[in-house]
């Protein structure tokens, strides 16, 4: 089945002209029309732009186009609804924009176009990213494929649910306080968040500028290198883009753990840890240092601060972010009698109410008079948090957690209970505080029902090389990632 | 009790960039309405602002003529408030860490120097325009994202008329800078004023009074005038006032309430995540430093001292920089710089514009707008500066006279030809023989019996009709001086 092959087996097979780009494209449509009818990964997809894609792929193989070129020409990949993509819906997962066609392209985007990647559809997500579950979506949930009555996570829970259900091998998403590796986790794919600055986020829809990152979904961590370095790199219209280099991350995989020390953060392995977690982790743990990893205690002493912070800092930027949608120049817009009665009618009805209960949080927490108690020293904890980081890599090359505190929970399970749903994103948030790069990876399956676990590594800034080879070489020696659905 | 006025101004201009702030779209006047726009102006979902390198350049620059200090850390933030003409329902603006702070503007006033400190000159960017019309409303958001300087002065001004030549200097150091062209008509210069009123002498500041929507100087000095008036008609009749925000009627003349404290606005500042602090390098601040230019009253009162200019003319070479700078290609060779004013001021000039007008009639009789026009400028006159003073040098020498100096100017602004050689060409050398000249005077004592009757019986003007015939009998090429000695000699002796 075209649809199961990951990125790299199915530029293999185009490069030899064993398959074509559309006989792929197609194959990946098909899996969709079969099977997202019940997961709901995307909220919209092209078809006849999506062949067209892939049919200009083929006349490029076939004109002698090679992927050293155009690393992913061919290559099908989706996109979550939070990135601009032109001509083509940009909903976020909102009613508040409507009939919405993005005017232009997100950087990302058109670096996939350059590397000959299919675009093939809009990933489901919460609305603006603001979720854990997919269940904010205004457009309905995602399911995840290992349990349908279970969440696929979120918010970039479409984009996990396409890759883990074989739709697509690969997908972007966003990940602000976990978005990406959280729903990899409860999906059993590879997520990975890049360093902040590593790749654009010029297009992409901002929920919290400061933490947002663009980052790669995939089946494998071969795969994820392959993706990250197509869209990595500086970009002049993202002033908070890093002006460094890009390594060849897939080159750089193939080295084996063997001097390298992995950090084991104590305060990750606390208390709320489901129990067939922290024993699938604690395995992944000893396979490291079978691998010729050392593996050592570190501490993160502000981790405890780390969801109070970011839920500060992270609903201040959004307060602001998402006061453009406006109804004034585009979207969906109700009348009022005047443009304080237009505002409160078009966003009263056009947000849901996580986003609402947000927007006023960090309305709250930047008022006049609160400032300082909550921004002011949210920014000072993010510091600390920061340095924590910094000076555990003084010693480590990658710091080893649990991806989640648990495996994938029940639809409609968390959503009356906005803290606990917040808790979600304890092991993954200090990394968009910090601003390092995190990866998640499949590291076991819970006994019953059969539901995968993600194992984190996080990293030093642009040390996603280093990530990704410990991941790598973690994959190799497991079999948990060639694990698929039953269903699908 | 006698009270006095405490005004402090903030004055917002356009920056002369060729793009917006955080966007390739130009920054133009007079466009349709929403052609000068893109996503990142129109505030689409997912955009990033890129700072504009030539708006920081220009704001520093403003800092120097503004004799403000420079810090090396910079940024920008957030102001939220809903309003139709905000594309993204916040405005960037440089809140606690302004690009410049702590400079000075002197300029004169009522006969001596004033300083009026600046708090500072920090960037920001302007917003769309509303206009509404009968059933709906529209914005324009050609000029969203345009770089604004918001140039905060501190309260130091005493007077309407203090503030309005306040307002003409600052206007005149930032034109001759080239940050901004302060153009009022096309709104490149807003301001918003600050007065409170308090018993002179006293050191406490009264309830501070914003008066917004004036759109001239003169505005903003009638607007001052009338609430000065209101707010000390009010303390002294033992009315309180409280802060509060007020819009000037510039039709009515008068001021009316906006808004109060209570209902001020809550605009929760905080810094913008999507763009780095600014952090200047001395490199860079050396290349912005590099652009200063003199100040206009540093100029005028160097022009005053160094070629002992009277203030009038120095004021005219201070006004328009361009008549000033060809002057000096010329003053310091001559030997009476206030002769070489004289004929920049009022020949060159006045010969300049007098042409430019006609051609820019001609021009626009062949449908040309003015933008369109091709203008006669210092730069692209016939004749070198050199030979301007080269005429000035005749006339000082007595080698022509004044009235033949003008047939040679007019000869050398049509042709370029020098003018000794106009002088030549058409015989126009001054006579200062004293035998030539004797021989017309006895002519004309002879010829004219009752005029000279006239003078030696006291009337002292008979001098100059007799003079006059002398000039007119030599084709103007005598010396009046000397032919006036002459007559003078002859008929008293
Ligand atoms: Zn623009």
């Amino acid at each position: 089945m075209l649809n199961q092959l990951s990125i790299s087996e199915l530029t293999a097979k185009l490069a030899k002209r064993e398959v074509s780009a559309r006989e792929a494209t197609q194959a990946c449509l098909n899996q969709i029309q079969a099977h997202d009818g019940e997961l709901h990964a995307f909220l919209s997809h092209d078809v006849s732009d999506a062949l067209a894609q892939a049919e200009a792929a083929d006349q490029a193989l076939a004109a002698g186009t090679r992927h050293e070129q155009q690393p992913l020409l061919g290559v099908p990949i989706a996109i979550k609804d939070v990135i601009a993509v032109k001509g083509q819906p940009l909903t976020c997962g909102s009613r508040i924009l409507g009939n919405f066609n993005s005017p232009y392209d997100a950087t990302v985007t058109t670096k996939l176009r350059a590397a000959g990647a299919v675009l093939v559809g809009r990933c489901n997500t919460d609305e603006f990213a603001m979720g854990s579950s997919t269940e904010n979506s205004a457009f309905g949930r995602s399911c995840n494929p290992w349990d349908t009555t279970r969440v696929p996570g979120g918010s970039s829970g479409g984009s996990a649910v396409a890759v883990a259900a074989q739709m697509i091998p690969g997908a972007l998403g966003s990940d602000t306080g976990g978005s990406i590796r959280q729903p990899a986790a409860f999906c059993g794919c590879v997520g990975l968040k890049p360093t902040y600055g590593r790749v654009s986020r010029f297009g992409l829809v901002a929920y919290a500028s400061s933490l947002d990152q663009i980052g790669t979904f995939t089946r494998s961590t071969r795969d994820a290198a392959v993706l990250l370095h197509a869209i990595a790199g500086h970009d002049a219209q993202d002033s908070t883009s890093v002006p460094q280099g890009v390594p060849d991350y897939a080159a750089a995989l193939d080295g084996d753990l063997k001097g390298l020390k992995i950090g084991l953060a104590k305060e990750y392995l606390l208390g709320g840890l489901d129990a067939e977690v922290k024993r699938a982790v604690e395995t992944a743990v000893q396979q490291l240092t079978r691998l010729g990893a050392e593996v050592v205690e570190v501490s993160l002493p502000h981790t405890e601060y780390a969801v109070a912070t970011y839920y500060i800092i992270a609903t201040a930027e959004a307060s602001a972010n998402l006061a453009r949608f406006d109804g004034i120049r585009y979207g969906a817009r109700v009348s009022g009698a005047d443009p304080i009665e237009l505002y409160a009618n078009t966003r009263g009805v056009g947000f849901g109410p996580e986003v609402k209960r947000r927007i006023i949080l960090g309305t709250y927490v930047l008022s006049s008079g609160y400032y300082d108690a909550y921004y002011l020293r949210g920014q000072k904890v993010r510091t600390l948090i920061r340095q924590d980081f910094l000076k555990a890599f003084q010693t480590v090359d990658a710091i080893v957690t649990p991806t989640t505190p648990s495996v994938a929970f029940k639809a409609g399970e968390k959503s009356g209970d906005p803290l606990q749903m917040y808790l979600q994103d304890i092991y993954t948030i200090s990394c968009n505080l910090a601003g390092i790069p995190g990866i998640s990876i499949p590291c076991g399956f819970s006994a019953n029902p059969k539901l995968p676990i993600g194992l984190q590594f996080l990293g030093k800034p642009f040390g996603e090389a280093t990530l990704l080879q410990v991941a790598h070489a973690y994959e190799q020696a497991t079999p948990w990632h060639r694990e698929r659905p039953a269903q699908v | 009790m006698e009270y006095e006025a405490v005004i402090g101004l903030e004055t917002h201009v356009q920056l002369k960039t060729k793009s917006k702030m955080w966007c390739g779209c130009a920054n133009s006047f007079g466009s349709e309405p929403n052609t000068n726009v893109c996503p990142v102006c129109l505030g689409m979902p997912g955009v990033l602002p890129v700072a504009n390198a030539e708006a920081l350049r220009l704001t520093v620059l403003t800092g120097y003529l503004l004799n403000c200090e420079i810090p090396r850390f910079a940024k920008f933030d957030r102001k939220n408030y809903f309003y139709p003409d905000s594309a993204k329902n916040y405005q960037l603006t440089q809140y606690d860490k302004p690009s410049t702070a702590n400079g000075h503007v002197d300029f004169e006033f009522q006969g001596g120097t004033s300083r009026v400190r600046i708090t500072r000159a920090h960037l920001e960017e302007d917003v769309g325009k509303s206009t509404h019309f009968e059933r709906n409303s529209g914005v324009d958001f050609n000029r969203a994202g345009v770089p604004l300087l918001e140039i905060v002065s501190e309260p130091d001004i005493t007077s309407a008329d203090m503030a309005y030549e306040y307002l003409n200097a600052l206007k005149e150091i930032l034109q001759q800078g080239g940050v901004s062209d302060c153009d009022m008509e096309k709104g490149m210069v807003r301001c918003d004023v600050n007065i409170s009123v308090r018993p002179k002498g006293t050191k406490e500041l009264g309830a501070k009074i914003e008066i917004k929507n004036m759109n001239s100087f003169s505005g903003v000095r009638r607007a001052a005038e009338y609430e000065i008036a209101r707010q000390i008609g009010v303390v002294s009749k033992g009315g309180k006032l409280i802060q509060s925000t007020r819009r000037w009627d510039d039709v009515a003349g008068i001021t009316e309430e906006m808004r109060t404290k209570e209902d001020a606005h809550d605009y929760r500042y905080f810094p913008e995540p999507d763009l780095m602090p600014f952090e200047p390098t001395d490199e860079w601040l050396a290349e912005v430093k590099s652009r200063v230019v003199e100040l206009p009253s540093a100029r005028k009162a160097r022009f005053m001292t160094d070629y002992q200019l009277p203030a009038g003319d120095a004021e005219v070479f201070k006004a328009n920089v361009e008549l000033g700078n060809y002057f000096e290609q010329i003053a310091k060779q001559a030997k009476n710089p206030k002769a070489a004013a004289n004929w920049v001021i009022n020949n060159l000039q006045a010969k300049l514009a007098e042409t430019n007008e006609q051609s820019a009639q001609e021009q626009a009789a062949m449908g040309l707008e003015p933008a369109d026009m091709t203008l006669l400028t210092l730069d692209s006159l016939k004749f070198k500066p050199e030979q301007l003073l080269e005429l000035v040098g005749l006339v000082e020498a007595k080698a022509i006279s004044s009235s033949a100096a003008q047939q040679v100017f007019a000869e050398m602004f049509e042709t370029g030809k020098a003018p000794a050689a106009i002088v030549q060409e058409k015989g126009l050398a001054q006579v200062s023989d004293t035998g030539a000249i004797e021989k017309i005077c006895d002519e004309v004592i002879a010829a004219n019996p009752g005029p000279a009757a006239d003078f030696k019986a006291g009337k002292v003007a008979a001098l100059n009709f007799l003079k006059g015939q002398v000039m007119k009998q030599s084709k103007g090429k005598a010396n009046p001086g000397v032919a006036g000695e002459i007559l003078e000699r002859k008929l008293k002796g």
